[in-house]
């Protein structure tokens, strides 16, 4: 089989996604020697319109976001969104939670009319997304294992259980117990559960699992006489976008 | 040679983010130069307004991969500012530990893979595997050990999360500490490599004297706090950046301009080299020596060398960093301070690897930001990046479209413009020479 061709792209994000292709640190070289990366803006000068997968970071948050993203989706035969803003929308969606006119209106005044700027979405509400590697950012191993599935045609293993199955197989204290709060009960896993391994709570940066215990959740802040907001705050950094969605349905 | 010209560089490749430049030449006068940010927008500035003081660092953290640490710790300073918080000695050289950490990260990835290529004649890094394996090798295992520096004090390699508004959620194992030092000292022999390998690349010749912008130390080469100061001869309290900054909106871009003392200045590596040479190890000097690089140098492409020479200070600091807190002795119980929620205002400004990186909050009493400005140092460049362009190009009228195309390239490449953080970048459109 010839090598896959791969265009990585990014739209609005903070291309730390992108960087984690580039931190694969022992990986790097044997990844870039399996496929033919042939857009790859942040890294490379030669840039083709001929790709296989495209690897999009980044969420669309201006027309011209969706122009590309179109455009990206009528060449490649496969679409991996990597990392939280492309998913889910992200952190961008909080824009849209304070309004985005309002937005710009106070970051460019009265100069606000120059300025591009939509409600930001997740790319799969504008193309069809063929696998997800979520979180902000992503695991690097994550990344290669989607792409190495993809070359080997099997389906890549995406987690659908919570962040507490990881906290408990690696012995965790839990972060309510030392006075935190955290989403584990219904984020997904995938990532080993890594702020809690470092005593800070989870903030669902990967989401929820696709059918979430919220009783687990909601007995839980019971137990530690906290209420559904203490912990709304958190989850809406990553998952504005779906708080938005679910409230307009 | 042609009189008129037209060239698009759509986007400019090798820069973080997403930039265009567009050069208008007609008989040979530049007619038009703009270096156009079309990057989305983000509106950090926006979602900040209403959050607890816990939160600001894990969101503006998001505004950059590449320089999350240094937009953490600019975060929490403004935070801190603004509470009156008061650290200890463990906190205060575990971050700028980290802060290392992220310099050595960013500038060996602009060194390395996004500014070598144009100095062997390729177009990345990819074809540099055939014809330098050796130098990509040290490039990786370089950016594996800054990663690891991250990583290990600051829980993950980019996005940290044990680095909070009064501390640290959890301290690294001193395991950690002593593996992470003997990662740093053999990176001293990949140093020298590099070093006679840099010293065989040619950098084009241009000089433009502007004005020099970073925070200095009595004490340290002020990379996590100091006083603003400027080449021009002042210098301020980081609360008082407004008397001296200014910020415009510009129709062509979406990052805003800013001016100091005259209209347009420089941040980054080459204005802390100018600025405060004196504080640099005295291996990361030799280094600077070895490159001909003193103060004060006008030349634009040597920031690539400074990157370099402050590699080797970081390495040379860190490892200093790690003895004294091994023989201080780690700590658990001084982690973390107390911090209580209160009004009031306050401005951290951090030595981003790109430059000065603003944050300025102001807090209501119960602890949550009324008002936020950020103020990012791919902005602080762009007047700065027109001014070298418009002095450049007429030097190299004469030359193939394809060569000032890339003498455009490299030049704005040679600022390491990270343009997700003012939100993204590049497009060189020349039109008509």
């Amino acid at each position: 089989m010839s090598k896959p061709k791969v265009g990585v792209f990014g739209l609005a994000g903070c291309g730390g996604c992108q960087l984690e292709i580039l931190n694969l640190e022992d990986e790097l070289i044997d990844f870039i020697s399996a496929v033919d990366i042939v857009h790859f803006t942040e890294a490379i000068t030669e840039h083709s319109d001929t790709y296989d997968i495209a690897l999009i970071e980044g969420s669309v948050s201006t027309k011209h976001d969706l122009e590309r993203l179109e455009h990206i989706a009528s060449v490649a035969k496969i679409i991996i969104a990597i990392g939280a803003c492309s998913s889910s929308g992200g952190l961008n969606c909080l824009k849209n939670l304070y309004g985005t006119e309002k937005a710009k209106e106070l970051v460019y005044g009265d100069k606000k009319d120059w300025i591009d700027a939509i409600d930001t979405k997740p790319i799969d509400a504008f193309v069809k997304v063929d696998y997800h590697a979520r979180g902000c950012p992503p695991t690097r191993a994550e990344i290669v294992d989607v792409v190495k599935s993809l070359i080997m045609g099997k389906v890549p293993e995406i987690p659908d259980y919570p962040v507490c199955i990881e906290c408990k197989r690696l012995g965790n204290i839990c972060v309510y117990e030392t006075g935190g709060t955290c989403m584990g009960p219904v984020a997904r896993a995938g990532c080993n559960a890594r702020c809690p391994s470092a005593n800070s709570g989870c903030e669902a940066c990967r989401g929820p699992v696709d059918d979430p215990n919220i009783n687990a959740q909601k007995d839980l802040l019971d137990r530690y006489g906290l209420t559904v907001e203490d912990i709304m705050e958190g989850f809406n950094l990553y998952n504005a976008c779906k708080k938005i969605e679910q409230k307009n349905k | 040679m042609a009189t008129n010209l037209n060239i698009e560089v759509t986007p400019i490749s090798r820069v973080e983010g997403h930039g265009d430049l567009v050069l208008d030449v007609k008989n040979q006068r530049i007619e038009k130069l703009q270096f156009r940010i079309p990057e989305s927008p983000r509106f950090f500035e926006a979602m900040l307004v209403g959050k607890k003081y816990t939160e600001p660092s894990h969101i503006t953290s998001r505004i950059c991969g590449i320089c999350s640490v240094a937009h953490t710790f600019a975060s929490i300073r403004a935070t801190e500012a603004a509470l009156g918080v008061e650290l200890n000695d463990q906190i205060l050289k575990l971050r700028k530990l980290t802060n290392h950490g992220e310099m050595i990260q960013s500038n060996c990835l602009h060194v390395y893979f996004l500014a070598a290529p144009d100095f062997l004649g390729v177009g990345s890094v990819v074809p540099l595997l055939k014809t330098h394996p050796a130098v990509v090798q040290i490039a990786v295992n370089m950016k594996k050990v800054a990663n690891e520096m991250v990583r290990v004090v600051g829980g993950r390699a980019i996005h940290p999360i044990t680095t909070v508004v009064g501390g640290f959620t959890k301290l690294p194992s001193v395991e950690g500490l002593l593996k992470l030092k003997d990662m740093l000292n053999a990176l001293y022999a990949d140093l020298e490599t590099s070093l006679a390998v840099l010293k065989t690349l040619k950098l084009p010749d241009f000089e433009r004297e502007t004005e020099y912008i970073c925070i200095t130390d009595d004490q340290d080469y002020a990379l996590y706090s100091g006083d603003l100061m400027s080449s021009d001869g002042w210098k301020i309290n980081n609360q008082d950046y407004l008397t001296k900054i200014h910020e415009k909106v510009v129709q062509h871009s979406t990052g805003k301009h800013c001016w100091a003392s005259r209209d347009a200045y420089m941040v980054g590596a080459l204005s802390r080299i100018n600025n405060n040479y004196a504080r640099l190890s005295d291996n990361a000097k030799r280094y600077a020596e070895e490159f001909g690089l003193k103060p004060p140098c006008y030349n634009t492409f040597m920031i690539n060398i400074a990157q370099f020479v402050e590699i080797v200070h970081c390495v040379d600091d860190s490892i200093r960093l790690i003895d004294e807190l091994l023989e201080a002795g780690l700590d658990n119980d001084r982690a973390m301070v107390a911090v209580e929620p209160k009004a009031g205002r306050g401005v951290g400004i951090v030595e981003a690897p790109r430059g000065a990186l603003i944050h300025d909050y102001t807090y209501d009493a119960d602890g949550r930001i009324i008002k936020a400005n950020l103020i990012i140092p791919t902005n602080m460049n762009y007047a700065n990046v027109e001014k070298d362009l418009n002095q450049l190009v007429p030097a190299i009228i004469d030359k193939s479209e394809d060569e000032i195309r890339l003498g455009c390239e490299m030049l704005i490449r040679a600022y390491d413009p990270c343009i997700s953080c003012s939100t993204h970048f590049l497009n060189v459109t020349l039109i008509n020479k």
